[in-house]
């Protein structure tokens, strides 16, 4: 592990990225603040979709439950928010998505991969009707306000860090034992089960890490609403937007989700402010039109214009070893 | 009360588990992972609801128009769009893949659709609302007659698909696709064939169940889960499994609805999917999937 972090290979890319990131924290000094909000957008779903390629990327198995651990975290915000300082709030958040994505990860993840999409598929509906079950009989308050002194720069320079320690984690786990061990899953269980790799364990952990990251994400977004209630918080369509994104962009890929995430983030923004009643017909038509034009997403496509040879399907191998490349 | 929880579990449980048997066909002999199938049956109950107040047709006679057309538009659908990923699919796991995108992307565009027609308000029409006593408990009779319905429906269903040739066929595909193929048997014109029957079952379940309950236009998840669920339980495949996985469904639902608290029904059927993925995941019935 140490002596592949000091290779130039490493070096020079992280190097690279610490001056990107760097240069993006000014963002707040150059633009308004209707462009800050977009920005805001555009890293929160860059984070969401990044995080949801970590895990359904290699081993496709398709989570439909994103929403369900950013609506965690802005709960976590809603109901701590004014009683622990911010740090700890988001460490309970952190906590509180380990958990659950635990408890799915062992339920599901040992079976073939259509039983984790089921139980993601309906997840979403279970979290949003206990969780107003619990509100109507317990606190008998249906929403919540959260009033915290965070402003919308603060919110920026924390994704903008959330996304930073993300695509660090990719980086080094697309190059580390476990992330090789993922990629083998996804390319034949049963061969990797024969290597010798807990294929349950790698999967949860995993699963874990990117729930993570998306219930972060939640916390960190809840000090913008003010006001959130289980319909607001646990919303479908987010879970459906960060899939889209990641797919146009190309899930297999570390970077390849932000190639999906900058269009969409500003197509879903001319789609709301000019249809807001067609929304969720114009997202399904995009979604069906990059599900059977672009299997590969942008990446894939990319590829396979660049370099011919490697999209034969004998040559499956040279798949897992180019990303480490 | 505990002979009317009883009952009306029978009933919901009956509907699930229709509905369930067309997921199970679509799902086992198509191999289509059907996320959409929800939505359809909310179509339906919609569509009962517009024959019901705007024609002054009742949906026992409707489910005349909708057998067919659903079937139709079942057939469509899976020649317009699911085919080309059937083609392009190089095994079981793509397609499954695929097949659960493309579905996820019809479920937003089916509920977007819905959602422009008739808002998000809870829909419900009047249809033989009165009591018969039954047991001692007063059943409105729209739920003895959907039951009714939904066992003439399920057994001759059944009966198709285990007493005639295509049925053979069907369940032949269902078994092993590759040597049915060496029987003389049409294996995409059988899965074509199994999903609009199925999704012609989503239809029938769907207006029966807008028969005796209410319905909006986001309720097709739910129904899809609950399908999933009972087709999971009961045995890919299997429908004498759906059958029995759909009413201890049902049944546990209502007793918890009606004894624990009405919000808690989709954690009744979490838990009980929980338990089935815990102990048993191949279903009740179902052989042990190698």
């Amino acid at each position: 592990m140490i002596n592949c972090i000091l290779k130039p290979d490493f070096i020079k890319p992280v190097f690279l990225g610490a001056v990107i990131f760097a240069a993006l924290a000014f963002l707040p000094s150059l633009v308004d603040s209707y462009y800050m909000s977009l920005a805001i957008s555009i890293v929160s779903f860059a984070v969401l979709a990044t995080a949801w390629s970590m895990f359904s990327g290699p081993t496709r198995y398709i989570s439909l439950a994103t929403v369900v651990f950013f609506g965690i975290g802005a709960y976590t915000v809603a109901v701590l928010g004014e009683v622990l300082p911010f740090p700890v709030v988001l460490v309970c958040a952190a906590l509180a998505g380990t958990m659950l994505a635990l408890l799915v990860g062992f339920s599901t993840l040992r079976l073939a991969g259509v039983y984790f999409v089921i139980f993601t598929f309906g997840l979403t509906e279970l979290v949003r009707q206990v969780v107003s079950w619990y509100e109507v009989n317990v606190t008998r308050e249906m929403g919540r306000y959260i009033f915290l002194d965070i402003t919308q720069n603060d919110i920026y320079w924390q994704l903008l860090t959330l996304f930073a320690v993300l695509l660090l984690t990719g980086f080094i786990l697309g190059r580390s034992r476990l992330g090789f061990a993922l990629r083998i899953i996804g390319e034949d269980e049963t061969v990797a089960r024969h290597c010798g790799i807990n294929v349950t364990r790698v999967k949860v952990a995993l699963f874990v890490l990117s729930a993570v990251f998306m219930t972060l994400t939640g916390a960190i977004m809840a000090p913008r609403w003010t006001y959130i209630d289980p319909v607001i918080a646990f919303n479908p369509m987010l879970s459906f937007q960060v899939v889209i994104m990641a797919l146009l962009g190309g899930p297999r890929r570390l970077l390849g989700p932000l190639l999906g995430v900058i269009p969409l983030t500003l197509l879903f923004e001319v789609l709301t402010a000019n249809f807001p009643n067609h929304f969720s017909i114009m997202l399904g038509v995009t979604f069906m039109v990059i599900v059977y034009l672009l299997p590969g997403g942008v990446i894939g496509l990319y590829e396979k214009y660049r370099t011919p040879q490697k999209a034969s399907p004998s040559n499956g191998h040279s798949k897992t070893e180019e990303k480490t490349a | 009360m505990l002979s009317y929880a009883v009952f009306s579990g029978i009933t919901l449980g009956g509907m699930y588990a229709l509905v369930a048997m067309g997921l199970t066909l679509q799902y086992g002999v198509s191999r289509i992972m059907n996320l959409a199938y929800g939505e359809l049956v909310i179509v339906a109950s919609f569509a009962a609801f517009v024959l019901m107040t705007s024609a002054g047709i009742n949906p026992v006679i409707g489910l005349l128009i909708f057998i067919p057309a659903s079937f139709a538009l079942n057939w469509a659908i899976y020649r317009i769009l699911l085919s080309p990923l059937v083609a392009r699919a190089k095994n079981r796991g793509m397609l499954e893949v695929d097949s659960i995108l493309a579905t996820f992307g019809l479920l937003f565009i089916v509920q977007g659709i819905l959602l422009v027609w008739f808002g998000g308000n809870y829909y419900s029409y009047d249809f033989m609302n009165g009591a018969v006593d039954v047991f001692g408990a007063a059943i409105a009779a729209n739920r003895l007659v959907a039951l009714g319905f939904a066992l003439v429906f399920g057994l001759g269903f059944y009966l198709v698909l285990t007493r005639t040739r295509m049925g053979t066929a069907l369940r032949a595909v269902a078994v092993d696709p590759q040597s049915a193929r060496l029987v003389a048997i049409d294996v995409n014109f059988a899965a074509c064939f199994a999903f609009a029957l199925g999704g012609a079952m989503a239809a029938v379940g769907g207006v029966l169940v807008s028969m005796f309950l209410t319905f909006s236009t986001s309720m097709g998840v739910a129904f899809t889960m609950k399908a999933l669920i009972v087709v999971i339980m009961g045995g890919v495949g299997n429908m004498l499994g759906a059958l029995v996985a759909g009413l201890i469904l049902g049944i546990a639902e209502a007793l918890v609805a009606t004894y624990i608290d009405p919000g808690l029904t989709i954690a009744v059927t979490y838990v009980i999917f929980l338990l089935v993925l815990l102990i048993k995941p191949s279903g009740l019935f179902g052989r042990t999937v190698s």
